[in-house]
């Protein structure tokens, strides 16, 4: 049964090479060698395996028989992808601030880079850290195996091919210039094939539950996953001029394109960054606080209302082009209405730790965990905001769109994906505890100063550079040209860079934690002293 | 995997009953001021789904009661901006660039809208102060390839230099001596000393005497017997430390073995007449105006 497996490997090998040897261009060339190569060395990996799929770090006699091999694969892949997405941010960053790094080179130039540093922090880091704790979190809360064999493998294994054709497409210049949806049409197929394979475990894996319920947390992945399948498939409508090219055309175009597009970009904000992270929260953040969910109905309702909203709100990112006005209305509204059931995440969220508030002290993990809420808290109100046409006005094509989604990638986002792999990467490795707690809060600072420099230097940048542009003297003629706003914004670049730079260092710091815990290793270090046992706050009657 | 109700200790309040690896759900309500704002937000919407265009329908969508669109409203706007300078505009188009100059509140209008213009269309080369650009003139100084009279000014903007869609763009060639094989290279190393020597920079005195008959045959019809320059053929003067491309000899011998051509675009192609004129007295009045 096992060997099956040769099938589709051997299959993805034959396109593989068929592709490559009909190639019309050398990236198809290398792309074709690349997928045939991800064929045969899965089989030989799959042999040298000798049909171990991969069990619990430390198995319990009578427990349930975890895959947790694919989470600590997961472990590896989401930290050395994190720091390689940050290290190209920062960069871009400094490419901004100083154009001379450039280089003057095609393959280094900003506008490769940039879709190489989205798509790496986003879907290689952000899109491993979902993967590695939705297997993590459905075989924990539904108490069974991950489904399908060798499948949770092909999907980690595919997902990184995916992620290698897309990084080094971008930089040889193969994009379909569409935000966040970069990759050309046969890296968009093959993660359509890993796509579904990963909805088909997660579904399998649920089906196999012997709780009676299905955990809150689950909903938010199960979401993440079918919309993002919806998402990606739509959006990425396109005619390959030839099959062996890796060149296409978009199925839509002009304002019916803008619109699928970000109609798509903005809900891969909100499957991808936010109902798929809130799936992180729900499980690590009462696991960690060692508290209750604060509120299941609120966990239903604000479920239901942020799926049934997010999916309208795109528009917004239209507000003032070709875009029919009423179009521009529905997603400006939407997203206000989106506003609460939003923050019904950060509600369940941070009063979660009532009862919990004084472990910030002693524990690290839970304070990235809890100001990653707050992060939340703050650009699911600062979106919203956004979204109204007259601040859009100011906001729009400016460095606060920037800022915004940064506080919300840098602070949401990414505390909260630290604080799971942090909550992981003891379990997973069978250490007796992570290799050191002060070494996470040296992150923990890292990051938040961090952040604070590059979304302040953005608004400031930001707001400047919108007020620049509409600035009229009083004879009405324009005040400043393009290049005296760009001047003005050179001070912030380099603030903004600088915070860059310690949330790099703050992901380095994580990855020799990690590197560290895996080995099985524990620092010499002072303890944090636990809460001393005088009178706690009295429960309540 | 526990199916029955549990009071939290801490808190107080019951849990739903259902437990997955440990976690609980406390059983509290929606907390009352979240649901507020929610429905707040609801009905502020459907409010400004009343008041502006919003609902697709069949063939057309809901307008709204206030007849919004914002087509209407930029160009409500453009119409506003324009209006309240249509007056200064006209009378700048009718006036000739001399009274446009000496006039207040012409000069005043046209200087704001000049340097608005220049901002837009001419910093990408000339540079936001003017300064210029290794290849693109300084504007700031006394030096004007073409002429800096007000009118000659008007003229190289309006007109272009060296372009293709105008042909009474300024137009002159020099020749490209050491490429086209009019002068050898150990000539050409000659009259660029002589150059140097005529610009009052270092030079090896022999190298510039055997270079200055070479400079009398080749050069002057255009540059002047002392290399003072002729802005009517556009040719600048050699004699001072203003330099276009560069003053040191190895840009003087690159310049002499293979020309130069600058090129402007015909700004009159592209502006308005007033925003041109405007343009011209900008230009004018940034410090080496004639």
């Amino acid at each position: 049964m096992t060997f099956l497996v040769f099938l589709p490997l051997g299959l993805i090998s034959l396109l593989g090479l068929s592709l490559a040897a009909g190639a019309d261009d050398a990236v198809m060339y290398g792309h074709g060698l690349l997928m045939a190569a991800f064929g045969f060395l899965g089989v030989f990996w799959v042999i040298s395996r000798d049909g171990d799929i991969g069990g619990p770090a430390k198995a319990v006699p009578g427990g349930v028989n975890y895959n947790d091999a694919v989470i600590r694969a997961g472990l590896i892949a989401s930290t050395f992808w994190g720091v390689v997405g940050f290290s190209v941010g920062l960069v871009i960053a400094l490419q901004l601030a100083f154009p001379v790094l450039n280089l003057d080179l095609p393959w280094t130039s900003f506008g490769r880079l940039r879709p190489l540093h989205t798509s790496a922090v986003i879907f290689a880091f952000g899109g491993n850290v979902l993967m590695m704790t939705s297997f993590h979190v459905v075989q924990r809360t539904c108490q069974a195996r991950l489904a399908g064999g060798w499948a949770p493998w092909f999907v980690f294994w595919g997902y990184q091919l995916f992620l290698l054709m897309a990084a080094s497409g971008y930089v040889l210049g193969v994009t379909q210039s569409k935000e966040y949806a970069e990759p050309e049409w046969y890296a968009d197929l093959w993660l359509t094939v890993v796509w579904v394979v990963y909805l088909l475990v997660f579904l399998g894996t649920l089906w196999r539950r012997k709780e009676p319920h299905i955990y809150v947390a689950n909903w938010f992945y199960l979401a993440f996953i079918v919309t993002i399948a919806m998402l990606h498939i739509i959006n990425n409508l396109a005619m390959p001029v030839t099959l062996t090219s890796t060149k296409s055309y978009v199925l839509f175009a002009g304002v019916q394109d803008a619109l699928t597009q970000w109609w798509y970009g903005h809900n891969a904000v909100g499957f991808f960054l936010t109902a798929g992270f809130l799936g992180i929260m729900y499980y690590y953040v009462p696991k960690q606080a060692e508290r209750p969910i604060y509120s299941y109905r609120l966990s239903i309702v604000h479920f239901w209302s942020l799926i049934f909203i997010y999916i309208w709100a795109g528009p917004h990112h239209l507000h003032y082009t070709a875009l029919p006005d009423w179009a521009q209305t529905l997603g400006m509204t939407f997203s206000i209405m989106l506003w609460m059931p939003s923050w019904g995440g950060m509600i369940n969220g941070l009063m979660t730790l009532s009862g919990a508030w004084d472990k910030l002290r002693t524990d690290p993990i839970l304070r990235l965990l809890a100001i990653s809420i707050a992060f939340y808290g703050m650009s699911t109100f600062e979106g919203p905001l956004m979204s109204i046409k007259a601040v859009n006005g100011l906001s729009h094509y400016t460095d606060w769109t920037i800022g915004h989604v940064h506080s919300g990638a840098l602070g949401w986002v990414g505390m909260v994906s630290f604080g799971a792999i942090y909550f992981l990467a003891p379990r997973m490795f069978a250490s007796e505890k992570l290799y050191s707690l002060r070494l996470v809060s040296a992150h923990f600072w890292l990051a938040t100063v961090g952040i604070v420099l590059y979304a302040s230097a953005m608004w400031v940048s930001g707001i400047m550079q919108g007020l620049m542009w509409r600035a009229y003297d009083s004879l009405g003629f324009l005040e400043y040209s393009f290049a005296e706003t760009v001047e003005a914004m050179h001070p912030f670049y380099v603030i903004r860079a600088l915070g860059g730079l310690l949330y790099v260092i703050g992901g380095f710091v994580m990855a020799w934690n990690v590197y560290q815990t895996a080995k099985g290793r524990i620092r010499d270090e002072r303890p944090y002293e636990s809460t001393p046992a005088a009178p706690q706050t009295a429960p309540a009657e | 995997m526990s199916d029955h109700r549990h009071v939290d200790e801490f808190t107080g309040i019951e849990t739903t009953g259902h437990e997955w690896d440990g976690i609980r759900e406390l059983d509290n309500p929606l907390p009352r001021w979240w649901q507020w704002v929610f429905w707040a937000c609801v009905v502020w919407s459907v409010g400004y789904w009343i008041v502006y265009p919003a609902w697709p329908l069949v063939s057309s969508h809901t307008k709204g009661v206030i007849g919004y669109s914002s087509r209407a409203e930029v160009a409500q706007e453009i119409k506003t901006a324009t209006a309240g300078m249509a007056d200064q505009l006209e009378r700048v188009r009718k006036a000739p660039l001399e009274q446009i100059r000496t006039e207040a509140s012409l000069r005043e209008f046209s200087l704001a809208g000049g340097r608005s213009a220049f901002n837009v269309n001419c910093s990408q080369c000339h540079g936001s102060g003017a300064q210029g650009f290794k290849g693109f003139p300084n504007l700031n100084d006394d030096e004007w390839i073409w002429g800096g009279t007000i009118d000659a000014i008007f003229r190289t903007i309006t007109h272009g230099i060296r372009n293709t869609e105008d042909e009474n763009a300024h137009q002159s060639d020099m020749p490209a001596f050491g490429r086209d094989g009019i002068l050898t290279k150990a000539e050409i190393s000659d009259v660029a000393e002589y150059v140097l020597s005529l610009s009052g920079q270092a030079a090896d005195s022999a190298a510039a005497a055997r270079g200055k008959p070479l400079f009398t045959d080749n050069c002057t019809a255009c540059h002047g017997d002392t290399g003072g320059g002729n802005a009517e053929f556009g040719a600048p003067a050699l004699n001072n430390d203003i330099w276009l491309y560069g003053g040191d000899k190895q840009t003087l011998v690159e310049t002499i073995t293979n020309s130069r051509r600058g090129v402007m675009p015909a700004w009159g192609r592209h502006l308005d007449e007033a925003t041109v004129k405007q343009l011209a007295i900008y230009v004018h009045s940034l410090g080496g105006g004639k």
